[in-house]
């Protein structure tokens, strides 16, 4: 598309509350959304995310709260008026008009006709890679197709702000993994505000400049990928995302213990003397014989290796009976040389990746 | 030529059977529907080629063109089905609509509501429209007693009386097919269209009302059909004043015993009918094709 965007707005959500009787679907949450951003909102199904996009699509009224698009206040405005462009989870592509129809219904909507239209048109069918598919029948196109059309009836009227519902819940795993990098890179190229919604943990961190994990109509932690996957704040969001190992450790005179031994960590640790170890699978590595003085070290029994292609989980059981993961790349040489099971193995991993969490129930 | 295995043979039979069987099941209706229709149809037509005398004719068909009220009583059937199936899509359109946007709950207990005229015996609820409808009925009996109107209105024995005992009982036939289209209609889609701009009525044009058309047209067809050859609400509601084909056919035989002329009546009918149906499948394809092109 050309360079004449109309700049992109923050999104500035306050005490936005909803609820269904005693279902708490948004609990006064408050989040802002900068400028240009893509945010992704992760979740369970019935966390609240999707209630979320619906108050900011203006299809949701929420219970209170305010709504606000840069400077305007849009809480009570209606869903026609609010100049977004959303991708719905099933598309919602008209059946009734081809694809050319579709992508020009919100053009036509703002007097925008003749050859600027069949410009526009072309242009985000091209933007979308389905240049020359302004002809087709929606019906006759495949899931991946209908997608990138629904995409392109969302962004031809340049509007201010984008929502995506799950857009990419419904194409098969290689698919999804390509529009993943398209979708991105069409943001870069746009700069427009998006907002995206998925329940998909690596889906979110492909994408994302900044992540809103969203539990019980609450967002629990806002952060970039790379912080949120490397410093959750809490269990429910080192589980939720990435692969994890949770083990207990207690503060004994000073010093953090995981099944005996003792622990170094670089971040914070939290109050009290018990707390959850977590650590990531593929940052923990099997030491020889020689051991690192940098690293922690938790003596295991090997209980299971599972092969999985491009990398291997290998299962181990610490002293204490707890169970711990470690995920390696399956170079050939690594895998010949992998412990069986019921060997004894040393297990370490950098005060860094040792990250302790509040104990929680 | 290749060589068969052996056990084709068997396999063959096999599908054979199964095809037979197949037919076997369907043989009773398909006889029923011979005899019941197709005989007696075929019986009509060849009634309608004889003159008196037994020999053949198309007396019958012509003075059908000669006599102006031959053509009176196709003019008021056309009429009457016209403006019953008008009022029917005029009432029946928001009354699905506002089904359609109901919890299936609420939906059901309305629809129970639409679907009584279905339940009880026709000549019953025509009949009581004539209670309700006539001179000193109980409509005209209120109306004149709160002041809405002094002299008694002529509800009955004419042309409204027909139309509003018509669309009571058709009205069921337009809102069941268009509630079933208008509920297969994705609520996304209205969301979609105001996501992108269009007001509630903008969207109820562009989105929802050509999505709702399949139904409304079959629906339209349906009541259309059914009011061709309508019988017992106009001879009843009409007072010998709407003259309807039906109501011309049983005129020819209980009056004048004339089965070649009632025969001839009732083939013209059948002809107009099917040729109606012909042309509304030519135009609900040529709807779908439309439907293809920019909105």
């Amino acid at each position: 598309m050309t360079g004449r965007q109309r700049a992109a707005v923050p999104i500035t959500l306050r005490g936005l509350r909803k609820r269904y009787g005693e279902v708490r679907a948004l609990d006064d949450v408050d989040l802002d959304v900068r400028s240009g951003e893509f945010l992704t909102l992760l979740g369970p199904s019935g966390s609240g995310k999707t209630t979320l996009l619906m108050v900011l699509a203006g299809f949701i009224r929420p219970d209170q709260g305010r709504l606000m698009f840069g400077d305007e206040e849009v809480t009570r405005l209606a869903p026609h008026k609010r100049d977004i462009g959303m991708v719905f989870q099933n598309y919602a592509l008209f059946p009734h008009m081809d694809v050319a129809a579709n992508i020009a219904y919100p053009l036509k909507l703002r007097g925008i006709g003749g050859v600027e239209q069949d410009r526009r048109v072309e242009a985000a069918l091209k933007t979308v890679q389905l240049g020359g598919y302004g002809e087709r029948r929606v019906d006759q196109l495949s899931g991946g197709q209908r997608q990138r059309v629904a995409l392109a009836r969302a962004i031809v009227f340049e509007p201010r702000i984008v929502l995506m519902d799950e857009p990419l819940s419904a194409l098969d795993k290689q698919l999804r993994e390509r529009m993943q990098i398209e979708l991105r890179q069409l943001h870069e190229q746009l700069g427009t505000t998006t907002i995206y919604v998925t329940h998909d943990q690596r889906e979110a961190l492909t994408m994302s400049d900044r992540v809103a994990v969203v539990n019980r109509g609450c967002i629990v932690q806002l952060d970039t990928p790379r912080a949120l996957y490397e410093h959750p704040m809490n269990r429910f969001v080192a589980e939720f995302i990435g692969e994890s190992s949770l083990l207990p450790v207690q503060l004994e005179a000073g010093v953090w213990r995981c099944a005996g031994q003792a622990l170094r960590h670089a971040g914070q640790a939290p109050a009290g003397t018990r707390a959850c170890l977590m650590l990531r699978p593929e940052r923990v590595r099997l030491l020889g014989a020689e051991s690192d003085e940098g690293l922690n070290v938790l003596p295991a029994q090997v209980s299971g290796i599972v092969y999985q292609g491009d990398s291997f989980l290998l299962q181990a059981r610490l002293a204490d009976g707890h169970s711990i993961s470690l995920r390696g790349i399956a170079g050939a040489a690594v895998l010949d040389n992998l412990p069986a099971p019921g060997d004894a193995v040393h297990l370490g991993f950098t005060p860094t990746d040792t990250v302790l969490l509040p104990d929680e129930a | 030529m290749e060589a068969e295995g052996p056990n084709a043979a068997g396999l063959k039979r096999d599908e054979r059977r199964e095809r037979l069987a197949l037919l076997g099941l369907g043989a009773p209706a398909l006889l029923l529907v011979f005899v019941t229709m197709v005989l007696p149809v075929g019986w009509l037509f060849g009634l309608s080629l004889l003159a008196d005398d037994g020999s053949f004719s198309l007396e019958h068909y012509r003075r059908m063109l000669e006599q102006p009220s031959y053509g009176r009583t196709f003019v008021t059937t056309f009429k009457v089905s016209f403006f019953t199936t008008a009022l029917c899509i005029l009432f029946g359109y928001p009354l699905a609509y506002a089904l359609s946007q109901m919890s299936r709950r609420a939906a059901g207990l309305c629809l129970i509501a639409v679907l009584m005229p279905f339940w009880t015996s026709l000549l019953v609820r025509t009949y009581a429209w004539l209670v309700l409808l006539q001179r000193k009925g109980l409509i005209n009996d209120w109306g004149m007693r709160l002041g809405w109107w002094d002299e008694p209105l002529a509800l009955v024995h004419n042309l409204t009386g027909t139309l509003i005992g018509m669309v009571h009982i058709m009205l069921p036939f337009l809102v069941l097919p268009l509630l079933a289209a208008m509920r297969s209609i994705d609520a996304d889609l209205l969301k979609a269209a105001a996501n992108l701009g269009a007001s509630p009525a903008r969207a109820f044009r562009s989105v929802f009302l050509p999505l709702s058309m399949p139904g409304l047209l079959a629906g339209t067809l349906i009541v259309f059909i059914l009011c061709l050859g309508f019988y017992v609400t106009p001879a009843v509601l009409g007072g010998g004043k709407v003259i309807m084909v039906s109501n011309h056919i049983a005129n020819d035989i209980e009056l004048f015993f004339n089965w070649g002329a009632a025969s001839a009546l009732g083939v013209v009918l059948l002809v107009l009918t099917l040729a109606l149906l012909w042309l509304a499948t030519k135009v609900m394809r040529l709807e779908r094709v439309l439907g293809g092109g920019h909105g």
